[in-house]
């Protein structure tokens, strides 16, 4: 493992960024850092800016307005960088693919590293692929994690209710 | 028009969690115009929703806004049953105002600690996201998510709420009801705040009216309306609350009606949990006749209004949506010129803005310098803070 | 003052300058005008009776393109919902009223972009949610522009 990759596991400084969203999964990232969940403790923290940042976290479905600025964004990210892809609007459009305003899944856009789906993901699965995501740098690989099937554990007991 | 420079802000910026791109015309330090691109969030939703059936429709609405995930879906189904008359069962009703009276607590008490990080308290920010977290379990007590409920649909509601839950709700809001006394005590009492908050960004009643503001910014001007006792739906009609309003119309009276407003939602709740009894949730309508109808309900930002025209085949003809920033954020013009570069981001924070909500941007039509970055702005919000608050320790 | 003296009222002030007036419930007005006489009820109701503006919505129909311009009377408990029926869909004209309201600012910036409706006497028609190369002429929300449906799989 080398000293890039150490380091880079160590404490991922991650750049916020949303595509046009609904908001949903950019407070469940701020919530994420709050004393409850406490990303932090992974040494994960949100930077202001690009330029600083080891990983950048995409929301929402690829507004036509905000496709260029991601491109930008991506290309002024220091590399090694990688990209996480957060909720279903970014993995695949999700409700809004029939839409004139939305143009494809972020993964046509950028190189994607991480897929966290959801609508929106639970801090959960959050930590779980930030976690998964450190081993990953570790082991100095870089490659899209198909997103597993959650265990019956994950749930927490007694609320989970069935739609009627 | 000399030394007139321009800030922009935006569109990805760390006040934000939303893109928006602003541009701020400044003279010297004071704010002499200001442009607001939007579009960064416009999805087309009106237009996808004329493709889908009227129960799909409600789960797209809901994606409107997070934070609003049942007001939008609550006004959706009022339009839609108010093109027949459709009645919905009473303990749907209560159950409709009880999960719209939680997500007015947890908006309001996510305002609270975003507005707490942008004057640079962070601790307020980390404690009101804290006990936010309560509200978040019972939502997902209630309706199996924290966001995004799928809770409401038309005719009623899709999930009951069980007896065993009851008393695990009351448990836990007594717990975010003690933070709030504490919040309201650390907050409205503060000199530094009364310093920082007050006079600034004034809305005038006379303005409020001729922008049709909505929400807490209106009613901290002094404008008393609430659609949840004008226009009352679901179970209003049968709880007492008080609507608080304020004359100043500044920042700190936006702060003192969100806070306040809390307080009357958690009374609500308790007393619709006491009022509700056994009954069907769902009455379970087959179709929906031809015609148009208009859903208005109060949205923790204010009146959020839905209209609806239907043919008579399982598809809007027309989906009309209004979210209540739409008509907030226009007055973030009339508030923020002649006030200081360091005020203009707390300013624009208390129309507490949806811009997902309300899929726009602004653009500002200026080809000046760029005087200073994005964080500088956040910066000097917090310096004006800490300056302040050295004036008072001295004293 | 109820929906009743409202409708009343519009039909005093108005004569058969108003189509038509439909009272749906207690809560719901629907009153259809020309559109050459908008501004004027506009000032009528806003400024004289003290309603509340709430939003315009324009609708494709068979007909023409309508616009019906919704205001609020918090006190009574009803919405009056004043409809504009514009019947030249080629060049459609309706005058601003912005210079009744100023919340109407942004609606008509919105109208005029997703519909292709002209408000005389706005001065600042700019575009509001379109990025700024969407081709003209090209309505988003007009029945005659079809989103395709796509595919996930292929994009």
């Amino acid at each position: 493992m080398g000293l890039k990759e150490t380091i880079l596991s160590k404490s991922i400084y991650l750049f916020h960024v949303s595509s046009g969203s609904c908001n949903n999964c950019d407070i469940e990232i701020i919530d994420c850092l709050t004393p409850r969940f406490d990303l932090e403790r992974f040494g994960i923290v949100l930077v202001g800016s690009i330029k600083h940042a080891d990983a950048m976290v995409c929301t929402g479905s690829a507004n036509r307005l905000s496709v260029p600025l991601i491109k930008k964004l991506y290309e002024m990210m220091p590399k090694p960088g990688f990209v996480i892809v957060w909720g279903a609007c970014g993995s695949s459009r999700g409700l809004f693919k029939d839409s004139y305003n939305t143009t494809a899944p972020l993964d046509e856009i950028i190189p994607v590293d991480a897929y966290i789906p959801g609508c929106p993901p639970k801090p959960e699965a959050v930590i779980a692929a930030i976690v998964k995501l450190k081993e990953k740098i570790r082991c100095g690989a870089s490659l899209k994690l198909k997103p597993e099937a959650p265990s019956p554990g994950d749930f927490r007991r007694g609320t989970r209710k069935e739609a009627r | 028009m000399s030394n007139r420079a321009t800030i922009p802000i935006g569109p990805y910026h760390p006040l934000q969690e939303e893109p928006e791109f602003w541009k701020l015309i400044v003279e010297g330090e004071k704010v002499v115009d200001v442009d607001v691109r939007i579009g960064y969030n416009h999805r087309g939703i009106e237009k996808i929703s004329e493709a889908k059936s009227f129960d799909q429709s409600i789960f797209i609405v809901e994606r409107i806004c997070g934070i609003c995930s049942s007001s939008h879906p609550i006004a959706c189904c009022e339009a839609i049953e108010d093109i027949s008359g459709i009645e919905v069962p009473e303990r749907a009703r209560y159950i409709r105002t009880i999960t719209q009276e939680l997500e007015r607590l947890h908006s309001h008490l996510l305002w609270l600690g975003l507005a707490g990080h942008f004057i640079g308290y962070n601790t307020v920010f980390m404690w009101a996201w804290k006990y936010r977290e309560p509200i978040c379990d019972i939502m997902e007590t209630v309706t199996g998510n924290r966001q995004n409920y799928g809770m409401h649909k038309v005719g009623g509601v899709r999930r009951d709420i069980e007896r065993e839950h009851v008393s695990y709700i009351l448990t836990r809001m007594d717990e975010v009801l003690k933070q709030l006394d504490m919040l309201k005590g650390a907050v409205l009492d503060d000199p530094v705040l009364h310093a920082r908050l007050k006079g600034v960004g004034v809305l005038t009643r006379e303005a409020a009216v001729d922008y049709a503001a909505l929400g807490p910014t209106a009613r901290a001007s002094g404008v008393d309306i609430d659609a949840r006792r004008d226009h009352p739906y679901a179970a209003y009609g049968d709880v007492r609350f008080n609507v608080i309003t304020q004359k100043e119309g500044d920042v700190f009276a936006k702060t003192v009606v969100r806070i306040l407003e809390m307080f009357e939602s958690a009374s609500i709740i308790r007393q619709c949990l006491d009022s509700m009894r056994e009954g069907p949730i769902d009455s379970n309508p087959k179709e929906i006749p031809p015609g148009e109808g208009i859903g208005v309900i109060e949205a923790p930002r204010g009146e959020c209004f839905h209209y609806v025209k239907c043919d008579g085949t399982n598809s809007p003809v027309r989906h009309k949506i209004r979210a209540p920033t739409y008509m907030n954020f226009p007055t973030f013009r009339e508030t923020v010129i002649g006030e200081t570069v360091s005020d203009a981001t707390i300013i624009m924070a208390a129309i507490d803005p949806c811009y997902c909500c309300t899929e726009r941007m602004i653009v500002v039509d200026g080809d000046d310098k760029e005087l200073l970055k994005a964080q500088d702005l956040i910066r000097l919000s917090q310096e004006k803070t800490a300056r302040i608050k050295e004036r008072f320790n001295r004293a | 003052m109820t929906a009743d003296i409202l409708i009343e009222k519009v039909h005093g002030r108005f004569g058969d300058r108003i189509l038509k007036t439909e009272k749906r419930s207690a809560k719901r007005v629907y009153v259809d005008i020309y559109p050459k006489d908008i501004v004027d009820v506009t000032r009528f109701l806003f400024k004289d009776l003290g309603l509340r503006f709430n939003i315009a919505s324009g609708v494709d129909d068979f007909d023409g393109l309508e616009i019906l311009y919704h205001f609020s009377c918090d006190p009574s408990n009803f919405v009056v919902t004043v409809r504009a029926l514009i019947k030249d869909k080629e060049n459609p004209h309706i005058d601003t009223i912005t210079t009744v309201t100023r919340a109407a600012w942004w609606i008509e910036r919105e109208i005029h972009e997703l519909f292709g409706v002209e408000f005389d006497g706005n001065r600042d028609l700019r575009p509001l949610l379109l990025p700024d190369d969407w081709p003209k002429g090209v309505y988003p929300l007009r029945k005659n522009f079809i989103v395709p449906k796509r595919d996930s799989r292929k994009t």
